[in-house]
């Protein structure tokens, strides 16, 4: 077997902000004082806030030796199911950073902002002609917002029909998210099961549907992994009854190129720009979650939306029976000139072949782990595959202990303990972006990993031990809470 | 492709270890009535160079400074930012992870929130901030909505001076709830009428923004008293927290929820986002936040490190029963407000804030000597209305011919304001620009 990738170099300590520092430093260059000062009065005046003082190396040097102690995918091999970690091109930061965009003002005149809203009118065309669905809204600033909009344009479409639906049907494979978005709306989540073959059955949605429901919140692939095959018929039996299909398009990373979501019949599907699209996760965002809808819901979307007239754009309000507005301005637009230019780079053959070889990936790590990792489902997989921690339990060791240990060889761990529904779920996404020579590497330190559960758990309970800090005690930070300095 | 790595000898191998014969073979599970018919249309793929002319046409045909001076705040402002933040917020450790859900290999960004977390509570005055949330507007409406967890009450008083997109987006969040909002007019001073209140029962919070979308300073010391008369919390909101290096902030006011916008604190415009939602309480209401928290404690060596904490609040937990939907934070966002916090440092703020205030004075100053009417008498931060005289338009497309964007028309946001203009100046704009924006809009 080759060298671990996981090894131990130096590494800085670093103190708090306001550890360091001496008084009247600075690392700012202070525009010149051109005017005089006018008096203010006292009353509303304060000392201002009590912020360390530093210098620009002072800034540089924290935060470059913070940045030592974080893992990205541009440090190596992110799996983190359901995330999507898939590799950030670096042009894409490039084009968001332009001036013309970066420094755009908002409010600017329209005539201003053309190039803009032409870059966001052909983007919200690009992602319907790559779901199959009629309109977009760029708008929501993140997934679980683009499930809040899908939620809220179900809500607003029943309301229009005269209907007041209290209920929505959730599986029990659906992230926390997609209860917590729909109880935003004062729906009921009603939970369902998938079958023994980790996917929902037309009878099991036959059984609970009813003219209370307002509909379905579906992911497709769901988070097993599987393709949800009985959708069809699942969208009929809701459309029977008046009910609509909302799907968390967090898992589109499998299926670009291959599956038209409109003919599927999902009425609405939100995106992640920064899971399918490429744009950085940043450390837990901006992200940005547009919305795609059939045409019977386009005019429920949010405002302004931009429109077209003889090749000029402009955003317009006047959509009497839009949800209103989720941002305070357009949403996350510079995620999405980094999504555009993506797409752009990618055109539709590469995105096909992006989700085939996401399946390729995640199917062939998952056959070549399950003699040694407890698969629960044994099944061809899409993007991403999960097995449990069930073999190891004999001896004691945990999704937890294996997850930790495999930081000592260099990879970040797997999503665990989700879904819900699988007990010890270790969740591998891989993408399209890992090279074989480095799947086959991950490959080997989980089956190395096995292999120590057996003849050594006790170090796995250890681990991780290359990390900056060992395993830290999350009980007691929860017990007491120290949020700030 | 260079983002795809596979080779197609490398493909053919990974299939016959997966037992599929070809990539499409793969997709065996998905029936055919889900499938394509077709492929998506796209444009021809464009080559790196390609993709750099095209998106520098596009990005040309914008209003931008230098080329444009732009005078127009209202919820995005133009400052100031240290290229080294640039450089910083580009370290690839930063940009390419996610939430911090294994701490370990998660320092980085823990350590750098838990220090933004605490920069957002010496900035705001409160005593627990959260890791943020998308931008102000939703801010505000998460603080509404926890504030009516907290008091069981459902009725809130919005003042009609806070951001009017801000409003708009509440009444989005609140239009599936039942929750009632009654909008409180304003006083000739160009802040909030806070009298309608005295008629007003079972209220769950009164929200006022300082400086609010006028510009104009408000006495949120008696809005608190107010509120807290009412048995109702007071949620501040702003768009502008540079004005709190010069103005006292709402927690000493008492503000019991603050709440906005911090794209000013080095975050670029980018036409509206993403910005940075900050959002900060009192410690007696942390269990009913939304959003991710970063908390300290220790390793099993005893050494100091940090954790996402307080995750029974959270979607991934409580699922329909969480405080919020929120899964991220806008992370990157907030780690560009801490560095920004951390280089101007407390004097360098302070002087900041004063040059934002002194230079707004200098037009307002000029303005009303070239007899313009200013006509909210309110102390004012870094923006204020101007009346012009009517058939303003006219001015305002004149000034546009000169590469001037002269204030914000209120009229499509207050019918009774036409002809008045919301104006911002920050410390981009020297004495210069403003004599000759002066010198223009007399001429």
């Amino acid at each position: 077997m080759s060298e671990s990738l996981g090894t131990t170099g130096l590494v800085l300590n670093e103190p708090l902000l306001w550890e360091k520092g001496s008084a009247g430093r600075s690392g700012f260059s202070l525009p010149r004082r051109d005017v005089d000062a006018y008096p203010l009065d006292e009353t509303l005046a304060s000392e201002g806030p009590d912020f360390p003082e530093l210098s620009e190396v002072d800034v540089v040097r924290h935060y470059t030796r913070l940045a030592s102690w974080n893992f990205g995918v541009d440090t190596g091999m992110y799996p983190l199911g359901s995330c999507t970690m898939k590799y950030n091109p670096k042009i894409n930061e490039k084009m968001a950073g332009l001036r013309g965009f970066a420094g755009a003002h908002p409010l600017l005149p329209q005539a201003l902002s053309q190039g803009l809203l032409k870059l966001l009118f052909e983007l919200e065309c690009f992602l319907s002609e790559i779901t199959g669905m009629d309109a977009v809204s760029l708008q929501p600033a993140a997934g679980a917002q683009g499930e809040l909009a899908g939620m809220l344009l179900i809500h607003a479409y029943h309301k229009s029909q005269g209907r007041k639906p209290t209920k929505i049907i959730v599986p029990d494979t659906a992230h926390g998210t997609n209860p917590a978005s729909a109880a935003l709306c004062g729906y009921r989540p009603v939970s369902v099961q998938s079958n023994e073959q980790g996917i929902l059955s037309a009878e099991t949605i036959a059984e609970v549907m009813d003219e209370e429901t307002a509909g379905i919140m579906v992911t497709n692939p769901n988070t097993l992994g599987l393709f949800e095959e009985n959708i069809k018929d699942i969208a009929d039996i809701v459309h029977a009854k008046g009910g609509l299909l909302y799907g968390d398009g967090a898992n589109m990373n499998a299926v670009m190129g291959i599956i038209d979501v409109g003919r599927i019949g999902l009425d609405v599907l939100h995106l992640n720009l920064h899971k399918t699209f490429s744009t950085p996760h940043g450390g837990g965002g901006p992200g940005s979650g547009p919305v795609c809808v059939k045409k019977h819901l386009e005019p429920f979307l949010p405002v302004p939306r931009v429109v077209e007239e003889n090749g000029a754009y402009r955003l317009s309000e006047h959509f009497p029976q839009s949800i209103g507005k989720l941002h305070a301005f357009y949403g996350n637009v510079g995620v999405m000139i980094k999504a555009y230019s993506y797409i752009l780079t990618m055109g539709a053959d590469n995105l096909k072949k992006a989700s085939q070889l996401a399946v390729l990936n995640a199917n062939y790590i998952k056959e070549r782990l399950k003699d040694l990792f407890h698969l629960p489902y044994d099944r061809p997989c899409m993007h991403e595959c999960v097995f449990t921690d069930n073999f190891q339990m004999g001896q004691k060791v945990m999704t937890l202990d294996m997850a930790k240990r495999l930081m000592d060889y260099g990879f970040h761990p797997p999503t665990i303990y989700f879904p819900l529904v699988v007990n010890g779920a270790i969740m591998i996404e891989p993408t399209e972006t890992e090279c074989k020579q480095d799947l086959d590497l991950f490959i080997e330190a989980l089956r190395s990993i096995a292999h120590e559960a057996k003849h050594n758990p006790e170090l796995l309970g250890q681990a991780p031990s290359k990390c900056k800090v060992k395993r830290l005690d999350e009980v007691s930070a929860a017990r007491r809470p120290c949020l700030g300095g | 492709m260079r983002y795809l790595p596979h080779t197609s000898e490398e493909i053919n191998s990974m299939l016959d270890a997966v037992g599929a014969n070809s990539l499409d073979a793969l997709f065996s599970t998905v029936p055919e009535n889900c499938r394509r018919t077709g492929d998506p249309c796209l444009p021809e793929p464009l080559t790196e160079w390609a993709l750099n002319d095209h998106m520098e046409v596009l990005s040309r045909s914008m209003g931008v400074p230098p080329g444009y001076k732009v005078f127009v705040g209202a919820g995005s402002y133009d400052h100031c930012i240290p290229h080294a933040l640039s450089h910083l917020l580009s370290r690839s450790e930063f940009v390419t992870s996610y939430t911090p859900y294994q701490p370990e290999m998660s320092q980085g960004t823990l350590q750098a929130i838990y220090e933004y977390q605490t920069l957002t509570c010496r900035l705001l005055g409160m005593e627990v901030s959260n890791a943020s949330l998308y931008d102000g507007a939703s801010a505000l409406a998460e603080a509404l909505l926890m504030a009516a967890r907290i008091t069981r009450a459902k009725k809130v008083a919005i003042s009609s001076l806070i951001h009017p997109h801000y409003r708009q987006v509440v009444r989005t969040y609140f239009a599936p709830t039942g929750f009632e909002l009654v909008e409180l007019p304003r006083l000739q001073d160009g802040r909030t009428d806070l009298s309608p209140l005295e008629e007003t029962e079972g209220l769950a919070a009164l929200a006022v923004q300082s400086p609010n979308f006028f510009g104009c300073v408000e006495d949120l010391y008696a809005a608190a008293q107010e509120a807290h008369q009412k048995d109702a919390l007071l949620v501040t909101a702003f768009t502008e927290p540079l004005a709190y290096g010069l103005l006292k902030n709402p927690g000493s006011l008492g503000a019991d929820l603050a709440c906005g916008e911090a794209q000013s604190l080095g975050i670029p415009e980018s036409f509206g986002g993403p910005g940075l939602g900050m959002f900060a309480t009192k410690m007696k209401f942390v269990r009913n936040m939304p959003g991710r928290l970063v908390g300290q404690t220790v390793d099993m060596d005893g050494r100091r490190g940090f954790v996402l904490t307080l995750a029974t609040r959270e979607q991934h937990i409580r699922r329909e029963k969480a405080t919020s939907n929120i899964c991220t934070n806008n992370s990157l966002c907030a780690l560009a407000a801490a560095m920004y916090m951390a280089s101007l440092g407390r004097t360098g703020i302070r002087e900041l804030a004063r040059l934002n205030r002194d230079k707004t004075e200098y037009l307002k100053k000029g303005l009303l000597d070239a007899g313009f009417e200013i006509p909210f008498d309110s102390p004012t931060f870094n923006e204020f209305v101007a009346a012009f005289p009517s058939e303003s338009g006219k001015v305002y497309q004149r000034l546009l011919e000169k590469k001037i964007v002269a204030g914000l028309p209120l009229a499509p946001y207050y019918p009774d304001l036409a002809d008045h203009y919301l104006f911002c100046v920050t410390e981009t704009k020297t004495r210069d620009d403003l004599d000759a924006l002066i010198k223009e809009m007399t001429s």
